[in-house]
């Protein structure tokens, strides 16, 4: 079973509102997967289904190729984006009480959260309450608490919130060599920048629909949109722009007489270069070619957009 | 797995460590019984404080009443004038002064004697004076009609009706009451109870959902194992502290009146009674031993037995039945200031079981009243335990109707629970405007 998760056709209404319609998910094992969507998309709703705080109203959801059953919460890891602590517990105390709330015995969970402290270089605090920790010390309390028993499934709402760059950079590493060892991660959030820099798979959740999902380089090369930036070197601009005119569509050109460079945005009709290339080539010196791919956040806004035109 | 345990552990240390927990379980014995103590070293003094009383008597009787003792000393005027006796009195701080005019007999001598202090005198004073005065015409009296004091007391004593149930069993007075006093106060235990303990439940509930810890706990068990570790914990921790108050409580109040050196026996008895007093009550002493004997041996023909079993079985039914409410309640809102619109109806029937019992129960326990709210499951728990030292079966409570409010109390019970567990299941991860009855009705068909 290549899969970690698998969720079919899942419905989950409260009241007259539905948290979500139809979703289907399939979660490759060993990989970070991006749950996206903006506020309120149902994103929660779906992750509370996985962890069984809620349950579906339609469709069924399975682990590691079973049907989720209570069994499978000794194996998920999950670090809501609403997280705290008790304030007035001790940091050890705590942390050794949720560790056997997961199944740990509590020599096995020491001994973990032992190696965990000194990883982070936070070992000193195991006699201090919450309360006397600042807001970013508890997170990284809470991180450890939820990958301490090595679940096979992770799941961080929002993992980063919170954190200063620095110690957001901590967790990140973190997370990296978590996945390194094994563990299939879904990382939900709506900031863009993280999910470049981590996921390989994403899927997109809009007013409680599941809108797009497969393979994050997939997707951009479906989003593409045959745009190319060219840079060239050329003494004569004003003839090689006519000359262009019939033959491609240049959407924007910018001229540095000094330096003599050309820079164009040309739209293509389709992903071949080789035509444009071979007509510059022999014309000018190209000093820049690229394609633009579109980022997870240009993705994002304009499947949203689309399917908010087609709703009108 | 089962993780209640854990969860109960956690509760419970929590609750016992907390600092307000710990202050309150520690300092109130002392507080109650400093009370008690001062109040009956207050009492002490006041009686010890030795009040000095001018006598002017002109007249020839009265001799040998007015005689210094170890609370009042009787100060003598001769050959002085009234007027010159009260401004002596006052010059030399006195409490007082009797006078006693010289009249033809002796009720004139009572008809016209005065009283005077600075003040309105203390009732304990008047009441000595007036004893002894009416001593001495009772006295008087006595010998005009040529009858002896003990003759006397022989014709005064009293007279009690003997009672008897149908059964032949002998009955005393004012065991009802007892009875009354045993069953309230077991019901009142109960009330405060759960209403402390109810409250520190919501107050655990809410915390969990403000340090928004809450979902990290379920997404590792299940909301209703949660919410029974809580209820289970707390009221463990309610034990505790009632355990520790009973023994501290015991041990400081024989230390404290080993200290101060008070006689247990005068605090029972109502300090402010003078000993002089009960001269002239002229009680049989025998009789009043032999009633007190009646009563011990009544109450210790109490079911008592029966009284702590079901005790039990309604204070855990009970405490249960409340605190799942309560739970609820603290799931339902974000902060304790919105909790009151929801408090109010929960301590409503509890108050109502209260009034109903001591209004209802002690006049007549087996009367219409009482049987329908020992059955009704909000009020069954204190009200049944009310009606309890009256016995069960014949003369008490029959049978079919403890089993009765006990099933309906199970019932009502797994009901509750059920209700209250939706609510918190829902509640716990609903944060913002406060519900209302209809939003928490809605919540109940989440599933």
């Amino acid at each position: 079973m290549s899969h970690i998760l698998v969720a079919n056709d899942v419905t989950k209404q409260f009241g007259s509102h539905t948290a979500l319609k139809n979703v289907s998910l399939e979660i490759p094992k060993n990989s970070i997967y991006g749950l996206l969507g903006p506020n309120g998309a149902g994103k929660t709703t779906l992750i509370r289904i996985i962890n069984q705080i809620t349950y579906p109203d339609q469709g069924s959801v399975y682990f590691d190729g079973e049907l989720l059953k209570p069994e499978h919460i000794a194996q998920i890891g999950y670090l809501p984006e609403e997280r705290g602590l008790y304030k007035s517990m001790k940091v050890g105390e705590q942390a050794l009480y949720l560790a056997q709330l997961k199944g740990l015995s509590k020599a096995e969970a020491k001994k973990r959260l032992k190696y965990w402290f000194e990883r982070l270089e936070i070992g000193d605090w195991w006699n201090k309450k919450i309360q006397e920790l600042s807001k970013g010390m508890a997170q990284k309390i809470q991180f450890v608490v939820t990958v301490l028993h090595e679940p096979k499934l992770l799941i961080f709402d929002e993992p980063f919130s919170g954190f200063d760059p620095i110690n957001a950079n901590i967790i990140k590493e973190q997370i990296l060599s978590l996945k390194e060892n094994g563990t299939s991660i879904i990382f939900s959030t709506h900031r863009m920048e993280s999910v470049e820099e981590l996921c390989e798979y994403i899927a997109l959740i809009h007013k409680s629909e599941k809108i797009l999902d497969g393979k994050l380089t997939d997707i951009k090369k479906e989003y593409k949109n045959n745009i190319f930036e060219i840079g060239l070197e050329i003494d004569n601009e004003q003839l090689l722009l006519n000359e262009m005119q019939d033959k491609f569509q240049v959407l924007s050109q910018d001229y540095d007489s000094i330096e003599k460079q050309l820079n164009l945005r040309v739209q293509l009709p389709s992903n071949e270069s080789r035509d444009i290339l071979a007509f510059l080539g022999s014309r000018a010196n190209v000093n820049g070619f690229k394609e633009t791919i579109p980022s997870a956040s240009d993705i994002f806004i304009k499947t949203i957009q689309n399917k908010n035109i087609d709703h009108e | 797995m089962n993780k209640l345990p854990l969860i109960i552990k956690r509760e419970y240390i929590a609750k016992v460590r907390n600092k307000s927990f710990v202050v309150m379980t520690f300092l109130s014995p002392f507080l109650m019984v400093g009370m008690i103590l001062l109040i009956a070293y207050l009492t002490q003094l006041n009686d010890n404080e030795k009040k000095v009383i001018g006598v002017l008597n002109e007249s020839g009787y009265f001799a040998n009443e007015f005689v210094t003792s170890e609370v009042t000393s009787y100060i003598n005027f001769k050959d002085i004038s009234l007027e010159q006796a009260k401004d002596s009195t006052v010059s030399l701080g006195f409490y007082g002064l009797i006078y006693l005019p010289n009249e033809s007999n002796l009720e004139q001598v009572a008809q016209r004697a005065f009283f005077y202090s600075k003040d309105a005198p203390s009732a304990i004073v008047l009441d000595k004076l007036e004893s002894s005065i009416t001593g001495r015409l009772r006295q008087e009296r006595l010998r005009e009609l040529g009858m002896s004091p003990k003759e006397y007391a022989e014709m005064d004593r009293g007279y009690n009706i003997n009672i008897e149930t149908f059964d032949g069993l002998q009955n005393i007075k004012g065991i009802n009451e007892i009875k009354a006093i045993i069953g309230g106060a077991f019901g009142y235990l109960i009330m405060m109870f759960i209403i402390i303990y109810g409250g520190f439940v919501m107050r655990s509930v809410i915390e969990e959902k403000t340090s928004r810890i809450i979902e990290v706990i379920i997404s590792s068990v299940k909301p209703f194992h949660l919410m029974m570790g809580k209820i289970i914990g707390t009221s463990l921790a309610g034990i505790t502290q009632f355990a520790i108050w009973i023994v501290s409580g015991a041990i400081l109040l024989f230390i404290g009146l080993a200290i101060f050196d008070i006689d247990p026996a005068s605090l029972t008895k109502g300090g402010g009674v003078a000993p002089g007093m009960a001269n002239t009550a002229n009680v049989d002493v025998d009789a009043l031993t032999q009633n007190i004997q009646l009563y011990a041996q009544e109450i210790f023909e109490l079911p008592i037995f029966a009284m702590l079993f079901f005790f039990i079985v309604y204070f855990v039914l009970g405490y249960l039945i409340y605190s799942s409410i309560y739970a609820a309640i603290g799931a339902a809102v974000d902060n304790e200031t919105d909790t009151q619109q929801f408090i109010f109806p929960v301590i409503l029937p509890l108050m109502l079981a209260i009034y109903v019992g001591f209004f209802s129960v002690f006049s007549n326990p087996n009367g219409p009243i009482a049987v329908a709210f020992s059955l009704f499951p909000l009020t069954s728990p204190i009200v049944m335990l009310m009606r309890l030292p009256w016995g069960i079966g014949e003369g008490g409570v029959p049978v079919w109707q403890l089993i009765t409010s006990i099933v309906i109390l199970i019932g009502t019970f797994i009901g509750i629970v059920w209700v209250a567990a939706k609510i918190y299941r829902v509640g716990i991860l609903m944060y913002g405007k406060k519900p209302s009855y209809k939003e928490l009705y809605k919540w109940l068909k989440y599933s």
